[in-house]
Order: structure tokens, then C-alpha cells, then sequence
């Protein structure tokens, strides 16, 4: 079974790089999701998948009565999983930041290529209120 | 959202969620769950009620900070760390009161405890925050 | 309002200066109730553990070199921290002007009381550090700062030569201990990498002490503040390159190579050094050079073996530093009250300032060599030392004259340029410097004259024990009063002769140098700038090219590192890999692949928001019932409730965002790349995770957690007990990080809404 998950790791990665380098940072969010998916999947089929019974030791017996999957695995995955997502989120949130100071989320623009500013100061963010989001979006839907 | 139906769903529903997390969490350590799993349950229910109610209301019914929440639980994983200190044992060493053979209390359930409200108290963080602006 | 708070800085700052010039004045005394004892021959030990896996310990040992440079710092460092409360003024910085000042002397003393080559290093980069510190006092001037690391630049580049040479010198054989010298001298002299150390030390030694062609920092170091250029750059820190050449004396000293590379480059350091002392205007500049000069003929007789020309030496560096000091001070005591350090610009000064012309006048006359004072004393011994057999007399002799006739000219110069001659400016408005500015010079100028009358004490007490100290030895080390009519006598005289010629044609030699020094081709100054500004260009060439501002030029490049450096190690072994197909494939498993594939290439190709969303949905929902599906039922629960809330927290972000509709597509030719990157990166994941799966697997940590998952943390669920005890203190880590994250996100989304 391995290597056809395998093959699916790799796909999951493919798209996840393609993703990262379109320089929408949108996608860029969703080809790290992807990757966060990937490598969980490469540490579990790492720890071999030949046995499908759960880590779980049965009420009345004090030791494992049958072989069962690998654990160790499991509990990276478990924390990477929720690591993953709080990553994620931070990432999304520091997006909408983003977008709220530059008014754009394409990397190869302008507003991220900017120098540095001689005084150090931080340009003035384009969203305070709701209805600058309604305002920017018309815009941008025009 | 202004749906009568899914409004009274919504109180039924969050009410069976976190209970079913608090199930999660205490059968953590025979079954599949624990403090993970239990406070991503609890914050799934959570963000149902936000979505239905708003964040006003869920902060009134929760009473406590998101954060005092997730501070609370870092600081009783921590303290689930101290007992072995006490006796020489390395920090997080293990250890039980009750029965040798079928002990009732131990630190790593009050670790698992402090694990659920830390990630409970981020995921509420985030999700209040992120309606509110 | 002003006014009153710079009265009370200024109070403050006087207080802060008094209160802690008791620190070397105790360390002072303390040091001279060692005294008595080392001149009796004793030495004293300190020795604690530091880093025992290094060789390196807090080994201190004080006997009779170690001594003398002690009294010299702390004496020294006593009057100049007197000195600094008053010249300071009210400086805003006073508190961090004395840290410095007395890190550095703290630091100075253990370089010449450590007994561990490596612990001497330690404190000898510390005087670095406070030297380029002090020296960028004044940050806010750019040639202070420029001048700073210029210094750091040349003195910690040779710093890491020295520490080269200490560990090339334990690998000879050598120890680290530097009181067992005397024993290994021979072993580590005949070692085939004795040429190697000898370069280093000399390179770390050379460019501490200003010698030519590393000379040039010492004169720029001249920003720092007067009485920081009166205790390091005269008396103390650029000696420390001279103190590690006594101590490695007995251990590398006595082969051709050190003399000649000694005696050659001190002698011509100090003439050259003395010439261009004749060139600039100002009193602090001319004192540079002068001190260059004294570094020069310091190195120069460290070259020789025999009892004099040591003897010279060490009496040279007390002489020297007594006068320098005195000198410095009270040119910054000119410069405070006279508002002027420029030669020109003053005359007829000792009116006005009295005390200050005393004290300069014996300085002055210690620096030229008259006889009754101490100079006089330490030249005969000079002359002495450089008639030696090995020491090149003609070349030594030579130098030692021209440099102290040029010496004697600038002392001269120095001596009634500013307080004789006719008055630059009204009387009154010039007056004697404070009790604490007019006092250090004072005193340091008449240890002068005290000295020169008693040289026999002088020799028995200070200088023999030092000298002892690096070179045991039966001959006799004594320093007389007269000597009789010989040969170094007349060369005294012929000293004096050519100094006074040269004060009297100095108008014409100052221009002569300037143009000399004008006209090189190139200066080692202008090569150390040239390096400097190409290393800056060159670094801001590759920043500019590397650092571009482009995501998707550093993704690219990190992705192809990435490819390259695993992949090329891996390509020889991927034979063997391919072809090992499962015999039978669960169809509910296939089934789970395609479908997680259908929505990764869902979420690849979405044009809209909402699809891209749910195919990342489909994503983690398959991967999630694959979790299951092998016999891991927590993991796909976490999972599947992490995607849900992904789901929730991207649609509530989404809503503010513009639709990825709006994004612009890439052109075909960046498509190509990334997807050929992309690909070669999917490729790669595959095959590794294909080897990896061939190789053997190590359950003995599952085994472990399997059987004791029960029986001694009484748990059933093997998972969740790795995650709460078994492997408790990083679930810790991770939830600090989750709950980090999250505090970061709400930060980052309320902070322009609370302006």
C-alpha cells in the first residue's frame, strides 16, 4: 500500500509547490494547508501500514493481545495536526493584514516591492472599518 | 443569521456538543480522544453558536477571557508537572493516587485537562476575534 | 531649567567618577601588598575549573611581569578615572563612560594576570571590545564611529590570528598553561609548525600594539575621549600586544625568525612612527605617532635575548608610560581649558596654566632622555641592550638614535609649542584645570623624576622581578645612575645633538613629512579602506541580487535547493526502488486516493473561492478517513474536526478578502517553471518515502510505549498516553506554540481597529 501513498504524497506536494509559487497569497495559504496535509501523511506511511487494528490495548487484558498499527507516528501527527492549524490561521489572519495595508494580495505587485522608507514609518492601512471592505471589494469588482 | 429554527437548534445542539467534548476528554486515556480532540469538538460547538448568536453573546455565556481560558489550561499542564518535582523525578514524570492497580487520579489526566482548555482558549481567541472585526 | 539640569549631570557625573576611581585605587593598594613578597621571588596562584573539557580554567597567577603591568593599570586607571569626573563634565552618558572605562581596566588586568593561554584570550577580546567602545564614545559623530570599527576591525582580525596560533600552539605540544612554558620552549620551537604559530601570535600581537604595517588604527583611535587615549592607546591596551610577546618569549623567543622579524619591524615601526610624528598639528595626533614610535622600540629589543636589551624594554615601557599618560592628560586639560588642541593655535600657556606646565615640562623632559630623569635612565640601558651581538647592532643602534632624536625634537615641540612663545588668546579667559585634571600629570611626572634619581631601588624592586619573569637567567639586571664614559653615553649625547638640530629645523620637516606622507602611492590605510568598501559593495551587490523582494524568486530558489541537495545524493540509489508493487490493493483505499486527488486537483485549478475552500475540505476529509482506514482513529478525528474549524476560519477571512477570480494568471513560460519545479519536488517526496518504506524498520520505541502503555502509565489508548506522559513535556512545547499563535492572530486582526 505504500507506494501507491506514496504517489499521493507526492501529488499533495506538487500541488502544494505549485500553489506556494503562483505568488497569490491566497494560494499560497491553501498550498500550505495542502503541504501541512502531505507531510502528515509521510510520517504515517513512514511508520509502515501493514497493520490496521488501532493502538488501543482491550478492557480486562494488561498488554497487547494482537499487533496493531504504529503509535509513535500517530502522536507526532496528532500534534502536528493542531500545530498545522494554528498556523494556518495565523497565516490567514496576517493575510487580511496584509491586504489591509497593501490593497492587494499578488506578491510580484507593486506594494510588496517597495524599499524600505527612510523615516521607518508604516504606511497608513487602506481597511479601519467594515465599510472600507465593502469599498475595496466593489472596486476590485469593477 | 436570523433562522428561528436553526436559533433553537443551535442552543440543543451546543449544549450536546460540549458535552460529548467533556465525554472525549475524560475517555481519552482508554479510548480514541482526549484533550485535542475534546477542545476541537468544544470549539467546533463554539463556532456554531458565534455563527447563530454572535460574539457578544457567546463571550457574555462564557463569561471567562479566551485567553485567562488558554492561560488556565498552559498553567494546569504545568502544575501537572510538579508532583514528580517534589519527589526527585525528572518534570512530567507520572504519577497516581488511588488503588496501585486500578488508580483513579493521576497527572497526566490533569495534563490531558490543561492540553483541552489551552487549545479551547486559542481556538476561541481566533474565533471571536475574527468575527468581531 | 536647562541650565539646572546640566548642573546637576554635572554634579552627578563628578560624584560617579570620584566615587569609582576607588575601584583601582583599591585594587591599586591591594596589588601593593603583593609586592614586597614577589620581589622576594614568590609568586602567587589562583586556579578554578571553568571549562575543564576545553583546557580552559580561571588560572590567574601574579609574579613579577604580572606585577609591574597591575600597578600600571590600576595606578594609571586610578588618576584617569579622577581625570574623567572632571573632564567629562556633564556629559548625558557619564554611567556608561565609567562601565566602560572600568570593564576595560578590569578585563586589561586579567589579560596580564591570567595564567591560561585561552583565559587571556577571553580578556584580551574584552579590551577589544571596551577599546572600540570607548573609542565610539562620541557615536553620534561618524568619524568616531567610523574610527571604532576600524580599530575593532584591525585589532579583532588579529585576534582571531592569535587564537589560530593558541590552538596551533596546543597541537605543538604546547600547553595552554603559560607558567610551564619555560620547559616546553624547546619541543614547541622545533615543532614543523612552529613558523605557523610564530606568524599568528606576532599578527595578533602586531596589530594590538600598533606595529607597522597595522599602525594606522592608533592614530584614528585618537577620537576617543583624551583620558581613554591616555590609559589605552598609551598606556595600557596597546601594551597588551607587548606583554604577550614578553610571555611567549621564553616559549617561541630565541630563533632567528623572531629576532630578525622583531628587531626589523619594531625598529622601523619606531622610526616611521617618529617621522610622522613631525607632520600633523594636533597635540593628540603627534602624541599618537609617539606612541607608535615607543610600541616600535618596545618590539624591537623584545627581539634580543640578552639581559639588556630585556632590561631595556621593560624599563622603556615604564618610562613610557609614565610620560605618555602625563602627556595625554594634560594635552586634554589644554584642550579643555584652552579650547584648542591645535599646535598653532596655542602659546604661552604656562602663565595661565601653571600646574599643567610643571607637569608636562617633566614629561617632556623624560621623553627626550635629559639626564636626572627616568627617560635618561631607560636610553642608556637601550643603547646598551641594542650594541648586543644578535640584535643587528648597526641596523638597532640606528633605529634607536633616529627614533629618539626625532622623539627628542617632539618633545621638545610638545613642551614649548603650547606654553611658551607668545599668548593666542586673553589670559583670562584661560585658566588652570580642576584639582583632579592637573593632579594624575602631576603625579605621573614627578614618579618620573623620582625614578630617574633612584634607579638602583627602581631596578631591584620592579624591573629585575619582571624581567625575571620571562627570562631566568644568571646575568645581572641592574639599572645605574651613571655609568661612567662609554659608549652608550655618547650616544646620548649625539641624540640630543640631532634633536635639538631637528626642533630647530622643524618648520621645514613638518612640511618635508607632510608631503612625503602626502605623496605615497599607497598607504596600508587606503588598502584597509579600498577592502572595506569592497566588502560593503560586494555585499550589498549579492543582498540586491539574492534579497530581490520577489516571493516567488525565493520560493524558487529554496525549492530547487531543496530538490538539488536531496535529490543528487539520492539519484545513484533510486534503482531498486520502482518495481515493488503491492500484490493486492484495497479497493477502499484506491477509492479514498482518487478521490483526494480529484480534490487536490480541484483545489489546483479552482477559479472561484467557494471551490477552492471545498476542495481543501475534500482534501483533509480523505486524508482523514485514510487515517482510519490504517488503524488510527484519533488522528482522523483530530483531523476531521481541524478541517471543519479550516473551513469555518477561512470562510470568515474569505469575506473580506477579493476573490482569487481577480488574481492574475501566470504567463505560460512561469507556469512551465513551477509546475516543473513542482513536479520535481513531488517526484522526489514520492521516491524518498518509497525508499524509506524498503528500509528495515526500528519499533523498539513503539514496543517500549506498547508494554508500558498499561502497566505503568494506565492508559489503554497508546496514543494519547505517548501524548500525555510518555512524551508529556513536548505536548507542552506544542501547546505554548498553539496558544502563541493564536494570541498573534488576535493581536495582528484587532490592533488598527483599537487606534
Amino acid at each position: 500500500m505504500e507506494p501507491l501513498l506514496a504517489c499521493l504524497v507526492g501529488l499533495l506536494f506538487a500541488a502544494a509547490l505549485y500553489l506556494m509559487l503562483s505568488g497569490v497569497l491566497i494560494k499560497f495559504v491553501f498550498g500550505l494547508a495542502l503541504i501541512g496535509n502531505g507531510i502528515n501523511l509521510l510520517i504515517f506511511a513512514a511508520g509502515r501500514l501493514e497493520l490496521q487494528q488501532p493502538p488501543l490495548i482491550h478492557p480486562g487484558s494488561e498488554i497487547l493481545s494482537h499487533p496493531v498499527a504504529n503509535a509513535l507516528p500517530q502522536a507526532m501527527i496528532l500534534t502536528a495536526i493542531v500545530i498545522g492549524f494554528a498556523m494556518v490561521t495565523f497565516l490567514l489572519v496576517l493575510l487580511y493584514r496584509t491586504y489591509a495595508y497593501t490593497g492587494t494580495l499578488d506578491a510580484d505587485e507593486a506594494p510588496f516591492q517597495e524599499e524600505w522608507r527612510e523615516d521607518d514609518s508604516c504606511p497608513e492601512p487602506l481597511i479601519r472599518t467594515q465599510q472600507d471592505i465593502k469599498r475595496l471589494r466593489r472596486e476590485s469588482e469593477l | 443569521m436570523h433562522s428561528v429554527i436553526l436559533k433553537t437548534a443551535t442552543r440543543l445542539m451546543v449544549g450536546l456538543i460540549l458535552v460529548f467534548a467533556v465525554y472525549l476528554l475524560l475517555r481519552g486515556h482508554h479510548e480514541p480522544g482526549g484533550g485535542f480532540s475534546a477542545a476541537l469538538v468544544a470549539g467546533t460547538g463554539f463556532a456554531l453558536f458565534v455563527i447563530t448568536e454572535g460574539p457578544g453573546q457567546v463571550r457574555a455565556a462564557i463569561r471567562l477571557r479566551s485567553t485567562t481560558i488558554s492561560l488556565l489550561g498552559l498553567g494546569l499542564a504545568v502544575v501537572a508537572g510538579l508532583p514528580a518535582l517534589s519527589i526527585g523525578q525528572p518534570f512530567l514524570t507520572g504519577f497516581w493516587w488511588g488503588p496501585a492497580n486500578a488508580p483513579w487520579l493521576g497527572t497526566p489526566l490533569i495534563f490531558d485537562v490543561g492540553v483541552f482548555f489551552a487549545v479551547l482558549g486559542a481556538i476561541l481567541a481566533v474565533l471571536l476575534a475574527l468575527e468581531e472585526f | 531649567m536647562v541650565h539646572t539640569d546640566h548642573d546637576l549631570l554635572t554634579r552627578r557625573c563628578r560624584l560617579m567618577g570620584r566615587l569609582s576611581s576607588l575601584l583601582p585605587a583599591l585594587l591599586f593598594i591591594l596589588t601593593c601588598r603583593f609586592w614586597p613578597a614577589i620581589v622576594d621571588g614568590q609568586t602567587y596562584l589562583f586556579d578554578a575549573p571553568w571549562l575543564p573539557s576545553l583546557d580552559l580554567s580561571l588560572r590567574f597567577r601574579l609574579d613579577g611581569l604580572s606585577l609591574l603591568f597591575a600597578l600600571i593599570i590600576t595606578g594609571a586607571g586610578t588618576f584617569v578615572s579622577l581625570y574623567s569626573s572632571s573632564y567629562l563634565g556633564g556629559h548625558r552618558h557619564c554611567g556608561r563612560y565609567f562601565f566602560f572605562l572600568h570593564a576595560f581596566m578590569l578585563s586589561m588586568l586579567g589579560l596580564v594576570l591570567a595564567d591560561n593561554l585561552l583565559l587571556l584570550f577571553v580578556f584580551w577580546e574584552g579590551t577589544t571590545i571596551f577599546s572600540f567602545l570607548l573609542i565610539g564614545f562620541d557615536h553620534e559623530s561618524k568619524t568616531a564611529r567610523e574610527n571604532a570599527r576600524q580599530s575593532l576591525l584591525v585589532t579583532g582580525g588579529g585576534g582571531l590570528a592569535l587564537l589560530l596560533g593558541i590552538l596551533l600552539l596546543k597541537i605543538a605540544g604546547g600547553s595552554y598553561i603559560i607558567s610551564s612554558w619555560p620547559a616546553a620552549g624547546e619541543m614547541v620551537r622545533q615543532h614543523h609548525l612552529y613558523p605557523f604559530i610564530l606568524l599568528a601570535v606576532l599578527l595578533g600581537a602586531m596589530t594590538k600594539s600598533a606595529q607597522f604595517p597595522f599602525h594606522f588604527w592608533l592614530p584614528n583611535a585618537m577620537s576617543a575621549p583624551t583620558p581613554i587615549s591616555a590609559f589605552l592607546h598609551a598606556a595600557t591596551m596597546v601594551k597588551a600586544g607587548i606583554y604577550l610577546l614578553m610571555r611567549c618569549h621564553p616559549l617561541l623567543g630565541g630563533t632567528p625568525a623572531w629576532t630578525t622579524a622583531l628587531v626589523l619591524i619594531g625598529g622601523f615601526t619606531a622610526v616611521w612612527g617618529a617621522v610622522q610624528a613631525l607632520g600633523p598639528r594636533d597635540l593628540k595626533r603627534i602624541l599618537a605617532y609617539t606612541t607608535i614610535m615607543a610600541l616600535g622600540i618596545l618590539t624591537m629589543f623584545l627581539g634580543g635575548q640578552t639581559a639588556p636589551a630585556l632590561t631595556a624594554a621593560v624599563t622603556f615601557l615604564m618610562v613610557h608610560a609614565l610620560y605618555k599618560a602625563a602627556l595625554f592628560l594634560a594635552v586634554g586639560s589644554i584642550d579643555h581649558s584652552a579650547g584648542s588642541r591645535i599646535i598653532d593655535s596655542l602659546g604661552g600657556l604656562w602663565r595661565a596654566m601653571p600646574l599643567t606646565a610643571v607637569a608636562v615640562g617633566a614629561a617632556c623632559l623624560s621623553m627626550a632622555g635629559f639626564p636626572l630623569f627616568f627617560g635618561f635612565i631607560g636610553k642608556e640601558i637601550m643603547y646598551e641592550g641594542a650594541l648586543a651581538k644578535e640584535m643587528y647592532p648597526v641596523f638597532a643602534v640606528t633605529a634607536a638614535v633616529l627614533a629618539n632624536a626625532l622623539m627628542t625634537a617632539v618633545a621638545a615641540i610638545v613642551l614649548f609649542g603650547p606654553f611658551f612663545g607668545s599668548a593666542r588668546a586673553p589670559r583670562q579667559q584661560i585658566h588652570e584645570s580642576p584639582w583632579t585634571m592637573w593632579l594624575g600629570p602631576l603625579v605621573l611626572g614627578g614618579v618620573g623624576i623620582l625614578f630617574g634619581l633612584i634607579p638602583e631601588w627602581v631596578s631591584r624592586v620592579l624591573i629585575e622581578p619582571a624581567v625575571r619573569s620571562f627570562h631566568p637567567g644568571p646575568e645581572e639586571i641592574r639599572l645605574v645612575f651613571f655609568h661612567g664614559l662609554n659608549l652608550p653615553l655618547l650616544l646620548s649625547l649625539v641624540t640630543l645633538c640631532c634633536g635639538a638640530t631637528l626642533y630647530l629645523l622643524r618648520h621645514r620637516a613638518c612640511r618635508l613629512v607632510a608631503t612625503v606622507v602626502e605623496k605615497l602611492p599607497a598607504t596600508f590605510e587606503g588598502l584597509y579602506n579600498l577592502g572595506l568598501s569592497g566588502f560593503m559593495n560586494g555585499a550589498g551587490l549579492l543582498t540586491g541580487r539574492l534579497q530581490n523582494g520577489s516571493l516567488h524568486f525565493y520560493l524558487a530558489v529554496i525549492v530547487s535547493t531543496v530538490i538539488l541537495g536531496v535529490g543528487w545524493p539520492w539519484i545513484g540509489k533510486l534503482s531498486g526502488i520502482f518495481g515493488r508493487w503491492p500484490e493486492s490493493i484495497d479497493t477502499t483505499a484506491l477509492a479514498l486516493l482518487l478521490f483526494v486527488s480529484g480534490s487536490v486537483f480541484v483545489v489546483v485549478t479552482a477559479r472561484k473561492r467557494l471551490a477552492a475552500i471545498g476542495g481543501l475540505g475534500g482534501v483533509g476529509a480523505g486524508v482523514a478517513l485514510i487515517f482510519l482506514l490504517f488503524g488510527a482513529p484519533d488522528i482522523a478525528m483530530t483531523q476531521l474536526l481541524v478541517e471543519t474549524l479550516t473551513v469555518i476560519f477561512v470562510s470568515l477571512v474569505m469575506l473580506r478578502l477579493p476573490a482569487i477570480e481577480q488574481a492574475r494568471r501566470r504567463t505560460v513560460r512561469r507556469r512551465c517553471l513551477d509546475g516543473g519545479l513542482a513536479l520535481a519536488g513531488g517526484l522526489l517526496l514520492t521516491s524518498l518515502l518509497i525508499g524509506v518504506g524498503s528500509e528495515p524498520l526500528d519499533r523498539s520505541l513503539t514496543s517500549y510505549f506498547e508494554a508500558n502503555s498499561y502497566l505503568a502509565a494506565h492508559g489503554r489508548n497508546i496514543v494519547n498516553v505517548i501524548l500525555v506522559d510518555f512524551r508529556s513535556f513536548d505536548t507542552l512545547g506544542e501547546i505554548i506554540v498553539v496558544v502563541l499563535a493564536a494570541w498573534a492572530a488576535v493581536t495582528l486582526i484587532r490592533k488598527p481597529m483599537e487606534p
